[in-house]
């Protein structure tokens, strides 16, 4: 117990001083793992927890990532308050898409259909819209000032990702321990034995697609004040929702470990290939890449945490 | 005291008539029996009952309460638990957390569902097995978990179907003697059963459903003798039996 601690508080102390000590492209590449796995944690409490399969979380991400953006340009607005509206609007939306899915009894591939659908008029929309810039996008003026989530170099980006992750983590960790995480877990199971044992499922669906798509938005203005350019079809884009959903799923969807395991693997695994193939033949490193995964998936289909802490268990069991 | 009511209830599947017309009453404390042979409509019956299913026509009163509109959780937070004929474990869960499930319809905070669903499972004699993943269990435990959790909602009434199935002579002994516990602290008890001797000792009364219409009830001791039933249902094997 005492050494998990330890090793908890060692871990914490090191990722707060990492920064200092890495190359650039290094910040970045931990800066995109913590922001990948925070939007994996979201979309896990809907995907992994509650079984409810989204392949539109693209549209909530898009939701943070404008409100928060035209809130400031246009009206002054700070994002860290901006964010906030973005996610309730996210969270409004979610229940709109949630309703339609979970009253009309969506299940499987139809309600994964339905979340890829909202997705795509989202997109369709905002590239319709002229203050979203169209085809061209938005750029935005950077103006270093810590009040309006624009910073010079990447160590602030890097602590902002890392604050979301344990942020995230945490309402996991929180929503796990709940009457509320039972019960998506038991939804994911089986809904008709939930509805016999009393349990509202449409109600904790509901709950679960607003939580996740708020959270998402919120990684939404991050990316935006990262990027200083937004456009609808890299935001929107059905990429972008594979992108959120493929950490968890590889690390092992419905834990808390799975998404954050995920998106470091997945990271070193796409630095990797690029590192050593882009250069031979272009294309190569994506393919690289995707015979990687297609392996991951084969041969661990449940995940990576959980194949590894069976594997931990059982070795811990025979060295006793 | 009545503590359910059904009226001219009603289901037909395209030109199936699943269930016609049936009317009978639960009495508080009662085990009632609802018997009948394969197809007869007892699972659609218990699935209109329990919400899962709406009834083409019919009412259904519970507590002096209409059920109609109500869905299946609103109908188990009123008291009423339904158990499933082909098991249903959430297979990715303990034994234990199956249980938890159930009874966190009663408590918010997951401790005091633990002790409740430890209870339960002691009650149900699955105490060893908490650990255990709700897959691969034996069919026997996989109705002991069905009854468990839904024990853990705390019902008033609670609708069994099929519970006995599948189990061998002396599985089939405890759970009787388990129906007589749970019976003996209060709960009212309406059961689908194929296992002769399980709802002729266990029942008060006896319904028997036959295409879809309620053909008799009564106690046991007259439904066995009733040549109707001994026609539709229970037919020559059964009456071997008899003395």
């Amino acid at each position: 117990m005492i050494g998990r601690a330890a090793l908890g508080i060692a871990a914490a102390a090191g990722l707060l001083v990492l920064p200092f000590y890495v190359p650039s492209t290094w910040q970045n590449l931990l800066i995109t793992t913590f922001y990948y796995a925070y939007l994996g944690q979201a979309w896990n409490l809907l995907g992994g927890y509650a079984g409810q399969l989204s392949l539109g979380h693209a549209a909530f991400f898009g939701f943070g990532a404008y409100v928060s953006v035209l809130l400031q340009m246009h009206l002054g607005i700070s994002p860290w308050i901006g964010m906030f509206g973005g996610a309730l609007l996210a969270a409004v939306f979610s229940q709109g898409v949630g309703y339609l899915g979970f009253r009309f009894g969506l299940r499987g591939f139809y309600f994964i259909l339905l979340t890829l659908a909202a997705a795509e008029i989202c997109r369709l929309v905002a590239l319709h819209l002229s203050i979203l810039g169209g085809y061209t996008g938005i750029f935005i003026p950077f103006k270093p000032n810590p009040w309006q989530y624009q910073f010079q170099g990447k160590i602030p980006y890097y602590f902002i990702a890392l604050a979301l992750l344990a942020f995230g983590s945490a309402v996991v960790w929180l929503v796990q321990r709940s009457k509320f995480g039972s019960y998506l877990v038991a939804i994911r199971e089986d809904e008709d034995a939930c509805e016999a044992l009393g349990v509202d499922t449409f109600r904790y669906k509901m709950i679960a697609y607003g939580l996740s798509g708020a959270l998402t938005a919120l990684g939404g203005t991050f990316y935006a004040y990262y990027q200083f350019y937004l456009q609808p079809n890299t935001v929107l884009n059905i990429n972008h929702s594979v992108d959120i959903m493929i950490r968890p799923i590889v690390g092992g969807s419905g834990t808390i470990l799975g998404p954050v395991l995920g998106a470091f693997l997945l990271e070193l695994l796409g630095e990797f290939s690029r590192t050593y193939f882009a250069a031979s033949l272009a294309g190569l490193n994506v393919a690289i890449y995707g015979v990687l995964l297609i392996v991951v998936v084969l041969f661990l289909p449940r995940g990576v945490y959980p194949s590894l802490r069976g594997w931990l268990r059982r070795a811990g069991g025979s060295a006793e | 005291m009545t503590l359910l009511v059904a009226e001219g209830i009603s289901k037909s599947f395209g030109g199936l008539h699943a269930v016609q017309a049936v009317s009978f009453r639960v009495a508080d404390g009662e085990i009632l029996g609802l018997i009948g042979p394969n197809g007869a409509g007892k699972t659609t019956l218990f699935h209109i009952i329990s919400g899962f299913l709406p009834p083409d026509r019919g009412t259904i009163h519970y507590a002096g309460e209409p059920l109609a509109g109500l869905r299946p959780h609103d109908i188990c937070q009123r008291g009423m638990v339904r158990t499933f004929q082909v098991t249903r474990p959430f297979q990715r869960l303990s034994v234990l957390e199956n249980v938890v499930i159930g009874a966190l319809q009663r408590v918010p905070h997951r401790r005091d569902a633990i002790r409740i669903a430890e209870e339960m499972l002691a009650l149900t004699g699955l105490s060893e097995k908490a650990r255990n993943p709700g897959h691969g269990l034996t069919i026997a435990d996989r109705k002991r978990v069905e009854l468990a959790r839904a024990l853990a909602t705390r019902p008033r009434l609670l609708l069994l179907d099929e519970v006995m199935a599948g189990l061998n002579p002396g599985e089939t002994d405890r759970l009787i003697e388990l129906i007589r516990r749970v019976h003996a602290q209060g709960i009212t008890i309406m059961l689908i059963e194929h296992v002769m001797k399980a709802v002729m000792s266990l029942s008060q009364r006896i319904l028997v459903l036959s295409y879809g219409q309620l053909i008799a009830q009564g106690a046991p001791a007259e439904i066995v003798r009733n040549p109707q039933v001994i026609e539709a249902y229970l037919g020559e094997g059964y009456a071997e039996l008899e003395p």
